[in-house]
């Protein structure tokens, strides 16, 4: 039987622009190139090589977007997705990370799978929280954070590298995973890949098709709300000297003068 | 007075640095109520109540150990059914983020990550985060149920605040999923002695310019002079020369300590995501266009393997 494999990834703001936010306190998306999360290639990648060691397996690739978040889903599927799903609509604009959970959640049970991997944390909202709630919301067990992933006859086994410790786990699918960045390098995709990925289906749905209320998502719907956003004055210009043999003490000076020694 | 739940971090009873932090947070808001879980629960007690906790929850069980985060989640949603907190705290560990968030989707409430303060509002507690790379300043609260927030370690004093710290027993139902992720081994990291980088007052980083793994005892010896937690770039993290669990930046760890000192390190956008919001901020680098320089209060412009063993000897000829 086929292992159904679904991939949450993310465009996100290129972090080398300018990010900023909107007047209505919303990621400001006009002004700055928008990309596949980096920490979502690695999701990808794992999919790539878990289906690689499965009889038979089909990688879903899907994103909650507006129309450039295509862009994302391309890019998947040039690195070697089957197919993709986005998830668009007007009022999804604002949602929270409990609004996009909803939308993932309804939208991967309506795909259908076995196994859910997603990458770590987003590079631009970097909350780290969203694999745990989609395995609440979806009923199935977490294995997250890891660093290497296997699966084998229905289980899911996996490395989480932690502060204090390293654990091996072990789960039944289905289940959902996350990966770090220690996972594995993302493959580039070969030109092969890129024409191929022309072909691909991509599949629209909006909150009508999951059965989904405006009023549970977007702005309106967040369980959060910024109040204010301000850009972080910038730092007085700091002292800076040029090390001609004095420079160790110097710095040993300035750190004293701050009490730091 | 509204009672705060507290998620206790603590590793056989020790209780960690900024679940003493999330306390004197906790005080603004209300009166502490401390949840404790796991082997060495009871013994948090004593030092929980030092620093303002009115009481302390406890439980014990081997599927806290055994399993990954559920148990938690399961009694920790106990804790809040058993208190009806005006809010709930925990910890900003990549643990601590994860029972947390599945803590507020089953309790319906609003989520806030990361904050680096708290105070009283109208609405309820305002919370103030770093975004985009620490380049923006944010002020949020949560919007439906209880606010359920995770604070980053240093935000705030450790204080005393002497109260009764009465432990109870918190009386824990698993629920079927709890037993869904198997922790089959556990294996812990050798400690270097030195402090957690997350936590640590003073962090000093190495970067390209410390040119190998056998170079980073010059940036150890630093960091110990001064008591201090050692952190890497991605760049010497992907070469291979120093663990991954000491990565400062957008795909390793945020710090945000009184003093950062980074060494050969130029300062691209991703590093500078994880220590953007550090108090005092040095570098060393032979690089004068260095990006890191826009960020200094002291920049020394020269070569590390100079500059950084006569900062060494210079501190610790000060310490006598």
């Amino acid at each position: 039987m086929s292992l159904r494999i679904v991939v949450c990834v993310k465009y996100v703001p290129d972090a080398t622009g300018d990010r900023h936010f909107a007047d209505d306190l919303t990621v400001d998306r006009d002004d700055v190139d928008g990309l596949l999360s980096e920490l979502d290639e690695y999701a990808v990648e794992q999919a790539l090589q878990i289906a690689e060691d499965a009889d038979d397996a089909e990688i879903t690739v899907l994103t909650v977007g507006p129309e450039d978040a295509k862009d994302a889903l391309r890019k998947a599927l040039s690195m070697g997705a089957d197919k993709a799903i986005h998830v668009e609509d007007d009022d999804l604009h604002g949602s929270d990370v409990m609004g996009t959970s909803l939308v993932l959640a309804k939208a991967i049970e309506k795909a259908g799978y076995d196994l859910v991997i997603t990458g770590m944390a987003s590079t631009d909202g970097t909350m780290g929280v969203l694999p745990a709630i989609l395995a609440e919301r979806l009923g199935v067990p977490q294995v997250t954070l890891l660093s290497e992933v296997k699966i084998e006859d229905g289980t899911v086994t996996g490395r989480r590298d932690g502060d204090s410790a390293s654990e091996q786990l072990e789960a039944s699918l289905p289940a959902l995973v996350s990966v770090t960045d220690q996972s594995g390098e993302a493959r580039y995709p070969s030109f092969k890949g890129i024409m191929a990925a022309k072909k691909k289906p991509v599949e629209s749905w909006d909150l009508e098709e999951l059965e989904i209320e405006s009023d549970e998502v977007g702005l309106e719907g967040s369980w959060t709300a910024v109040d204010s956003a301000a850009q972080r004055p910038a730092r007085t210009a700091g002292t800076i000297v040029k090390d001609e043999g004095e420079g160790g003490k110097q710095l040993a000076e300035f750190l004293a003068g701050q009490k730091f020694i | 007075m509204a009672e705060v739940l507290v998620y206790v971090d603590h590793v056989d009873g020790a209780v960690r640095k900024p679940t003493l932090e999330l306390l004197t947070l906790a005080r603004r808001i209300g009166e502490p109520v401390a949840v404790a879980l796991g082997a060495g629960a009871e013994a948090t007690a004593a030092v929980l109540a030092e620093h303002g906790a009115v009481k302390v929850l406890t439980a014990d069980a081997p599927e806290f150990a055994d399993y990954l985060v559920v148990p938690k989640v399961d009694a920790l949603q106990a804790a809040y059914e058993a208190v009806s907190p005006a809010a709930v705290l925990v910890p900003s560990s990549a643990e601590g983020k994860e029972i947390a968030a599945r803590l507020a989707v089953r309790i319906g409430s609003g989520i806030i990550t990361d904050a680096v303060d708290l105070e009283v509002g109208d609405e309820g507690p305002v919370a103030t985060q770093a975004a985009f790379a620490a380049s923006f300043t944010t002020k949020s609260r949560v919007s439906k149920g209880t606010p359920v927030i995770t604070v980053k370690p240093n935000s705030a004093p450790v204080e005393a605040a002497p109260a009764a710290g009465a432990v109870e027993a918190l009386a824990v139902t698993f629920g079927a999923l709890a037993t869904g992720t198997k922790v089959v081994s556990r294996t812990p990291r050798e400690s270097t002695g030195r402090p957690e980088l997350t936590e640590a007052a003073i962090v000093v980083s190495g970067g390209r310019g410390v040119n190998g793994a056998e170079n980073f005892h010059i940036i150890e010896a630093l960091a110990d002079s001064l008591g201090a937690a050692v952190g890497a770039s991605r760049a010497a993290v992907d070469a291979g020369w120093y663990p991954h669990s000491n990565q400062v930046g957008q795909t390793g760890k945020s710090v945000s300590p009184q003093l950062y000192i980074a060494s050969g390190i130029s300062g691209a956008i991703q590093h500078r995501a994880g220590m953007q919001t550090s108090k005092t901020i040095v570098a060393i680098n032979k690089d004068a266009e260095a990006p890191i320089f826009d960020l200094v209060d002291y920049g020394v412009v020269g070569d590390l393997f100079a500059v950084v063993p006569q900062l060494t000897e210079e501190i610790q000829a000060r310490k006598g």
